[in-house]
């Protein structure tokens, strides 16, 4: 099923506040997970796995070192959706 | 030149309240804090009742910073943050600063709960905070992460006596000159129904399900086994010269303690009580006391058939005729059993009996065993006599270990 980067930004906002305590209006797509968010490794575990069951897909361990970026994530879920 | 240490902070989360001020309150005024379950699972077990916090940690702290600890790592921080800032949040240097807490189980509600997970949901279901959550020594490393610790971080396990032994540690810790004030303590969360049911198992809980409040009863003819209970003591120790240079407030010294083993039984306590004696001797020898100088006791005594008996004899035999002026206290008859946070929740109540000169009560006994020979102060708390006074903490644990710790008046 397609996502609309929108509605993924908006899943993924509520999942990084749930899981790391970010206020969802700091999340934004240009912004690290790391340096700008500070989610941690383990954080971002719980992430991934977190978007994998909200929005279907699958984001193999491998490809996680790709994703730094807010919008590295919401362009990896949109394509995997696809 | 020995290095004396000194007790300059407190903190507490207990059956009884949220912090030290309320839980020596409602302790003074011989209040239980045994309670029903609220839990379905308690129907499984012959046990429905047990000694759980005050206070939720979630009144305490923040949502996010909670998902990522376990309940003792939890009640670790609540009561340090407490202590640390009643030593006034002393500016230290972070290679002099270290940090003792000791847990006997760990993180096992964490450990079965991502159980629950992996069985439910698969490996991708455990969550990655699962192992910094279930160890042991998560409760140590995380209050050390926040104070940013760096003259070592320590979690000495020996079941029951842990809390008292990660106190004694600390006071080695300063006296040897590795660090000039340490968060030492201890704590616990084991109110699940596999703990449970494995002290059941060993018929070491009571099963008064008619009357919880009542159950917790150290010296009673009728006594019937432990209550468990949960949370966690804390006490800043800190190098005399170094408290008194930066004009901190000093509530008393810890002067000793005393280290055995029985070499008897993994589980129960040598009649004989031939190594708590040896611990109690150690301790008074290593804090320069004697028997004469001891006023208080806070005995281990968890309400079970026959430890309470076995260490009354040893206090008798290892302190002889100067028993009889020791005000003995059996706190766990209102706040239950904390297993490694019983040493360090029973520390903080020696120091504030030293402070406030009175003796805390023990309550539930209605029939003194005759058995039991030592001075039990009953019912109401008893004040402790003026001048220069030493009490005894007495801690044993699954095991045979025996941890005996001194403190006295300044």
């Amino acid at each position: 099923m397609a996502l609309s980067p929108a509605d993924v930004l908006a899943g993924l906002k509520e999942i990084v506040e749930e899981v790391a305590g970010v206020s969802a209006s700091k999340i934004e797509l240009d912004k690290n997970f790391t340096d700008d968010l500070e989610v941690d490794s383990l954080s971002m575990v719980e992430v991934v796995v977190a978007a994998e069951e909200r929005f279907g897909v699958k984001i193999p361990d491998e490809a996680v070192t790709d994703l730094v970026t807010v919008g590295d994530a919401v362009n990896f879920i949109v394509n995997a959706a696809k | 030149m020995t290095r004396r240490v000194v007790v300059t902070g407190l903190g507490a989360t207990t059956p009884l309240g949220a912090d030290v001020d309320s839980t020596w309150a409602a302790l003074i005024a011989g209040k239980s804090g045994v309670r029903l379950l609220t839990e379905e699972w308690r129907e499984l077990l012959p046990v429905h009742f047990a000694a759980r916090v005050h206070t939720e940690p979630a009144d305490q702290m923040e949502r996010v910073e909670m998902r990522r600890l376990d309940r003792s790592e939890q009640f670790a921080l609540v009561a340090s943050r407490e202590a640390w800032k009643d030593a006034g949040s002393p500016d230290v240097e972070k290679e002099r600063l270290g940090v003792v807490i000791a847990s006997g189980i760990g993180g096992v509600i964490t450990l079965l709960d991502q159980y629950d997970n992996l069985k439910e949901k698969g490996a991708r279901g455990v969550s990655p905070h699962t192992v910094p959550m279930l160890m042991p020594n998560g409760p140590a490393a995380n209050v050390g992460l926040e104070l940013q610790a760096k003259a070592g971080v320590h979690t000495p396990v020996s079941a029951c006596a842990s809390g008292a032994e990660a106190i004694g540690y600390a006071l080695e810790m300063i006296r040897t000159n590795r660090a000039d004030i340490i968060v030492s303590g201890g704590v616990e969360a084991a109110i699940h129904q596999l703990p449970m049911a494995g002290f059941a198992a060993m018929k070491a809980l009571s099963t008064r399900n008619d009357a919880p409040e009542r159950a917790s009863r150290p010296y009673d003819r009728d006594r019937d086994g432990f209550v468990l209970g949960e949370g966690g003591g804390i006490l800043i120790l800190e190098e005399y010269e170094h408290a008194k240079a930066r004009g901190a407030k000093i509530y008393c010294e810890l002067v000793g303690q005393g280290l055995s083993s029985d070499g008897y039984h993994i589980a129960a306590p040598d009649p004989d009580g031939a190594g708590v004696q040896r611990a109690i001797k150690f301790a008074l020898a290593n804090a320069n006391l004697s028997t004469k100088d001891i006023v208080h006791l806070n005995a281990h005594a968890t309400s079970t058939p026959a430890g309470d008996v076995a260490e009354a004899n040893a206090l008798r035999l290892a302190l002889g005729s100067d028993i009889d002026r020791v005000a003995v206290s059996a706190t766990k008859s209102m706040t239950g059993h904390l297993l490694g946070g019983a040493g360090a929740i029973e520390s903080v109540f020696i120091v504030k009996a030293l402070q406030e000169r009175l003796a805390p009560p023990t309550i539930n006994i209605e029939n003194l065993d005759p058995a039991v020979t030592v001075d039990v102060v009953r019912d109401k708390a008893r004040a402790l006599p003026a001048g220069q006074i030493a009490a005894l903490n007495d801690s044993f644990g699954f095991g045979g270990h025996n941890v005996v710790l001194a403190f006295a008046t300044l």
